[in-house]
């Protein structure tokens, strides 16, 4: 069946969803030719590559890319395919390739920029339509990359805004994160955790989004580590997992007050007034070297800014305060891979690295203590949609007509708003470059 | 005090194994020395131990009471239905024994499976026990769990491998 621009358009209404969106394999398959195309997705930091010929290997909307650290240092995405007969330049998930890559099938060679450098048996290319032809032009590189402050994000399609007006403010959060390092600069480091969840990519992406679930998620994980901690009388410091894991139990309230804001292209920040991780150990030492490196009154600011989540739609979601971010890559219409990255400020102390690994493997590792009923959960709303009688999602909590004229707005930290504004954007970038 | 046999310090790797297949995680939380880890980590065998490198799980006594005490619990909605698990062990191998200090290593190759509703999971790799004699009775220092696939993409491992 083709589904046509008005057929996507229908399902994102102005206070609900269908449930299309999470189960047709149709959907999946035009996201990926669209949507992911249109929206720019994150790809990796520079930390990950530092030498000239170290790479990144990272599929995106089902293309294998790689991204190349170049002689003179720059940064640049190809496509990992030979241009002979499409074999994979590397097929390890990093590495250094030296001075060229070296196809394993035919042995084409290519310079780290792509380009092409030397073919076997040249001779009998002469007189052929080889160097006209795409496969005589090397490896194809992307035209659409952006790096900022070593993020390293890539756009697949020509259609689309450009980087800056993509993200627009939701850069902010990029710059929250840096900032944190007193010397501005960050370290991927400490591995990856890697989950495949049996869920639609758009389930977890809301989740990051809402916080009604985790009183009532997370109440097995908060009541136990509640019962461990009662005894301990109200100024006992507590372990920085117990920092951690607590907070999950906030209230409502706690939570509505918190606030988030709206950006336009589907971008949010959740928490904009104080967050769970509001409340962490204070280091004296560290804020010296923060006010050193900002003066007083900008290294008040980035540390007092401590949101839950800000999302970079689609891809990323950032903790500035934990030092951590998670990037969503979705497999198929019902499986999800969500990594968890820890990054290391220079010039912080060890103990600010140590709370974003202790975080990512308390709350997002598959042995997580929390992330288990969350991904129950998603796995849950996955089957129970299949339900007939109520194709719809609701999205009415603080809908609000006039918030259809405002790209930007900051609501309490409760509303809906947050997830409606992601399906505005995702119909927007779906039917871009859709034909009729 | 009798240094620790080989059969005994087998026997305790097998104990321990049953104790979680069977649930009976208060029992088995009770062979940990006070000071006792139980790690898996993220590089699995490749992993130094005072690495800065991220784990699946590395947990105290504290945190792994809070698993199950977690686990115990009636909102534990990831355990509607719960999940069981079945340890299979290679022979441990004694690696390094320190009677006058009464200290073991054992390294023990296994299988785990961890199945819930129509969903099974498993896992190979090696385990290391470091085992202590405290108050007569051996308890475990450190349970090293090495997973062949511990950077792969993962599901949900919600007991204990």
């Amino acid at each position: 069946m083709k589904i046509s621009r008005a057929d996507v358009a229908a399902l994102v209404q102005v206070d609900r969803v269908h449930r299309d969106l999470y189960l047709s394999p149709e959907l999946f398959a035009l996201e990926q030719r669209h949507f992911f195309a249109n929206t720019w997705n994150y790809l990796g930091h520079t930390s990950q590559v530092p030498a000239p010929g170290d790479y990144l290997a990272v599929e995106i909307a089902g293309r294998p890319l790689l991204m190349v650290r170049q002689p003179d240092g720059g940064i640049r995405v190809l496509y990992n395919r030979c241009a002979h007969k499409g074999t994979q330049l590397v097929s390890d998930a990093c590495g250094n390739t030296g001075k060229f890559f070296r196809c394993p099938y035919h042995a084409w060679t290519y310079k780290l920029d792509g380009s092409p450098l030397a073919i076997p048996l040249k001779s009998g290319y002469e007189g052929t339509r080889l160097k006209e032809c795409e496969s005589g032009q090397g490896m194809t590189a992307l035209q659409h990359v952006a790096v900022y402050r070593d993020f390293v994000f890539v756009k697949l399609a020509d259609a689309g805004p450009d980087f800056e007006s993509y993200f627009g403010e939701a850069l902010r959060a990029i710059d929250n994160l840096v900032d944190r390092s007193p010397l501005g600069r960050l370290r991927i480091e400490g591995g990856v955790l890697r989950n495949v969840i049996h869920c639609n990519w758009k389930m977890y992406l809301e989740n990051i989004n809402d916080t009604v679930h985790p009183m009532s998620t997370h109440e097995s994980a908060t009541s136990a580590a509640n019962g461990l901690w009662k005894d301990q009388p109200a100024d006992a410091p507590k372990p920085m997992a117990m920092e951690q894991i607590l907070p999950f139990g906030a209230g409502y309230d706690f939570f509505d007050r918190m606030g988030g804001r709206v950006l336009p292209n589907g971008h949010s920040v959740l928490g904009v007034n104080f967050s769970i991780h509001s409340g962490y150990a204070a280091l004296p030492d560290y804020e010296a070297a923060m006010r050193e490196a900002h003066g007083e009154e900008r290294a008040a600011e980035i540390l007092q800014r401590s949101p839950q989540n800000a999302l970079c739609f689609p891809s990323l979601a950032l903790k500035g305060s934990p030092q951590a971010i998670r990037v969503i890559r979705p497999l198929a219409v019902d499986r999800t891979l969500v990594e968890a990255w820890s990054f290391r400020a220079e010039g912080a102390p060890d103990l600010l690295f140590e709370r974003a690994m202790t975080y990512n493997r308390l709350v997002f590792s598959p042995m997580s203590v929390v992330a288990h009923d969350d991904v129950h959960l998603f796995e849950s709303i996955q089957q129970g949609l299949r339900a007939q009688g109520n194709p719809w999602i609701s999205l009415h909590r603080g809908f609000e007509a006039r918030e259809l004229d405002q790209a930007e707005q900051t609501v309490s930290g409760t509303n809906e708003l947050l997830m409606r504004n992601q399906f505005r954007a995702w119909a927007r970038f779906m039917t871009l470059t859709m034909q009729d | 005090m009798d240094a620790a046999t080989e059969r005994e310090l087998l026997d305790f790797v097998a104990h321990e194994a049953r104790l979680i297949d069977a649930r009976r995680y208060d029992e088995w939380l009770a062979l940990f020395a006070d000071e006792g880890r139980y790690w898996v980590p993220l590089m699995g065998e490749a992993q130094d131990e005072g690495a800065a490198h991220n784990a699946l799980a590395d947990e105290d006594r504290m945190l792994l009471t809070l698993r199950i005490e977690r686990l115990k619990s009636p909102r534990a909605h990831s355990q509607h239905p719960p999940s069981r698990c079945q340890h299979v062990l290679q022979q441990p191998v004694l690696v390094q024994a320190d009677d006058d200090a009464q200290r073991y290593e054992l390294r023990t190759p296994f299988v785990y499976v961890e199945s819930r509703g129509e969903r099974q999971l498993m896992l190979a790799g090696t385990v290391r026990h470091r085992l202590v004699r405290r108050a007569g009775s051996l308890r475990i220092e450190l349970k090293r769990v090495d997973l062949l696939d511990a950077g792969a993409a993962l599901p949900a491992i919600q007991l204990f491998p």
